[in-house]
């Protein structure tokens, strides 16, 4: 009897201890990815019991209100919420096609021997610190830029109703555009390097079948690689467009720090990150910290739509492709 | 083999001074204007080789610095923007100048050299609030009879970080313009003209202004120095013409009076001969009463050594030392550190 119970009561101590461990290891990450929910919560909470002096003050108008004058205490959010929009998405105008092309040539057209150097290269320039890029653009790029581009592009223009306005003003370099150019090169290798796994995933059988039936390459990308990877593609330029939006060092370096909506792209203006980067240090007490928090705030939610716009973008991908 | 066992030896001695210095030694940690920082660490390092004392300086900027001693977190804070004496006597803090530094006007207009352009406090003021848009601007031009003047947009090259170098230079441009006070203000961030361009740092206003043509800015002397930027010639009010230096800053040190709570006089606009107008000092603030009396003296020993050894380092960086009779008010002050 003893010998026949003896073997089932090890192998329910060894269940046991099997649940126990698994109970344990639910646990413990449970813990990890509370604590990843609490930081969140922590953070947003905070920033809004910082900025509430600024909303009692100003009210909701704070958003919308065109003024930054730190000596006279009167802070408004527009400026710098038109800045950092206004830079990120002319960072995608120029990013979102430029990573198209790499991740396609990456994918369907470059040679075998080159694809592994090129994609190193690509995923290289995506680990470049921020710094650097704000160094090279203020340093390098802006100069060049006010001397041989920016006079280009106003002669260009001419005289053009409404258009000539986005390139008035002073060829000095740096401003608003060349944030947005500079933006655009850091965005460039995380939008590309997405595109290109997303990509890689379109199962081959398809696009051979595709040539098969005498496609070409444009028409097997358009028919055949996109439909199929849509979600991924807009993944990906969300994923370029939070970075964009949430720069810092760089865009301090060449957007020129100036509170204000001037109409012209050439003009110097100011971003969220790059006002908290420059005045957090000396703020005085008060309502310029505390709209430097309503800032913070402000940043925070812009982001949150972002990103709440790419899931409602994807999953309606995803109800689409199920169709 | 040998060498191995001396290696183990010299280690051991090492290791066993190093413990016993640290048993001896007062660490000390500062913080604040970001200014001074230069000088305060080449003081440090200095101090540290003659006495083994360790001094710990951050560089946070300066109202981190009031900040900071206010919070008790640090034994000494730093500041540009003196605190106000009623502030002083309500905490209880001790607040003495260690270095002085002026800040100066560079330009950046092609065909014009350094030192060749004479400015007066109101027309730099206009300048800088952008009432004046043109460098051919008849106002410039009445300044500087036989100067070829461009016909080219004015830039104004400013600091897009709060800062002790704008608290400064805003004073002494409110002093001379109320448009000036009223367009822009005075305090460390201020409301610079539609035509303005920020820079993070003294070396990102020093960057524009060389960068962009048609630039004028404001940054100190030492970083004006070192990136051997074009200064103009600027009015003080004994009506000279100065080209700014270390005497002109220390003249206009000479023509202040320093006895009065806080030791902190307005060094801007001095009506000695050769002062430099846009001078301003640095100053630390200290408990009265601090907890630990060992550390107390700390502070107080770092910095009379400082300011008496210290002179020509702070020199070297671009700062200007306080005078000698200066220097033995702030000892004297530096005794109700305790």
């Amino acid at each position: 009897m003893s010998e026949a119970t003896t073997p089932v009561d090890v192998h329910a101590a060894q269940v046991r201890k099997f649940k126990l461990q698994d109970m344990f290891f639910h646990q413990v990450t449970l813990v990890f990815a509370f604590i990843v929910l609490a930081a969140l919560v922590g953070i947003l909470i905070s920033l809004a019991i910082e900025a509430m002096p600024v909303f009692r003050e100003f009210g909701l108008g704070f958003l919308w209100t065109n003024v930054w004058n730190v000596p006279e205490d009167q802070y408004g959010a527009l400026s710098a919420i038109y800045g950092t929009v206004v830079t990120s998405v002319i960072a995608l105008i120029i990013a979102v096609p430029v990573s198209f092309g790499i991740a396609l040539f990456l994918t369907e057209t470059c040679p075998v021997w080159l694809r592994r150097p090129l994609g190193t290269a690509i995923e290289l320039l995506a680990g470049v610190p921020s710094i650097i890029y704000g160094i090279w653009g203020l340093f390098v790029f802006a100069p060049l830029f006010a001397e041989h581009v920016q006079p280009y592009l106003q002669e260009l223009v001419g005289d053009t109703p409404i258009i000539s306005g986005w390139f008035a003003g002073p060829p000095i370099g740096i401003g608003i555009l060349t944030a947005g150019i500079v933006l655009s090169l850091m965005v460039i290798p995380f939008v590309a390097s997405v595109m290109r796994d997303v990509f890689e995933t379109v199962p081959p059988q398809l696009k051979e079948s595709a040539y098969g039936v005498g496609c070409t390459t444009w028409e097997v990308v358009t028919n055949i690689v996109l439909p199929y990877t849509r979600v991924g593609v807009i993944g990906g330029i969300m994923l370029g467009l939070g970075r964009a939006l949430g720069e810092t060092m760089a865009v301090t370096f060449v957007i020129g720090n100036a509170n204000r909506i001037v109409g012209s792209l050439f003009a110097p203006g100011t971003s969220i990150a790059s006002t908290l980067a420059n005045e957090f240090g000396e703020a005085d007490p008060g309502l310029h910290i505390s709209s430097l928090f309503a800032l913070g705030l402000v940043l925070f939610i812009i982001t949150f739509i972002v990103l709440a716009i790419s899931q409602w973008l994807i999953k309606r991908g995803i109800a689409k492709q199920g169709i | 083999m040998n060498t191995q066992r001396t290696l183990l030896k010299l280690s051991t001695l090492v290791a066993a001074m190093s413990l016993s210095l640290s048993a001896l030694a007062v660490d000390i940690t500062g913080a604040g204007a970001t200014f001074p920082y230069a000088v305060y660490t080449k003081w440090a390092e200095a101090y540290k080789a003659a006495t083994g004392n360790q001094v710990n300086y951050q560089g946070i900027g300066s109202s981190g610095g009031v900040k900071q001693i206010k919070a008790k977190t640090v034994e000494f804070g730093g500041t540009d923007a003196p605190v106000k004496e009623s502030d002083l006597d309500a905490a209880g803090l001790v607040q003495v100048p260690t270095v002085m530094g002026g800040v100066t006007i560079v330009i950046n207009v092609p065909g014009i050299q350094s030192g060749k352009l004479k400015l007066d406090g109101a027309t730099a003021a206009d300048l800088f609030r952008g009432a004046i848009k043109k460098w051919n601007d008849p106002a410039i031009a009445k300044l500087n009879p036989g100067l070829k003047l461009p016909d080219l947009a004015v830039t104004v090259a400013h600091r897009s970080d709060g800062s002790g170098t704008t608290y400064a230079f805003s004073h002494y441009m409110a002093k001379q313009s109320m448009s000036f006070m009223r367009d822009v203000g005075a305090g460390n961030t201020v409301n610079w003209p539609v035509n303005g361009v920020g820079g993070k740092g003294n070396p990102g206003v020093a960057a524009n202004v060389q960068k962009i043509a048609g630039t004028i800015g404001y940054v100190d002397i030492a970083d004006a120095m070192k990136n051997k930027m074009n200064f103009v010639a600027l009015k003080n009010k004994a009506g000279n013409y100065i080209v700014p230096n270390q005497d002109a800053v220390a003249d206009a040190a000479a023509g202040a009076n320093f006895k009065v709570k806080g030791m902190a006089p307005d060094l801007l606009d001095q009506s000695h001969k050769n002062a430099w107008p846009i001078t301003s000092a640095t100053y630390i603030l200290a408990y009265e009463k601090g907890a630990d009396a060992s550390k107390q003296k700390g502070v107080v020993d770092f910095f009379t050594w400082s300011l008496n050894n210290g002179q020509k380092m702070a020199e070297d960086l671009g700062f200007v030392p306080l005078p000698a009779n200066v220097v033995k008010m702030v000892e004297a002050e530096m005794k109700n550190i305790k």
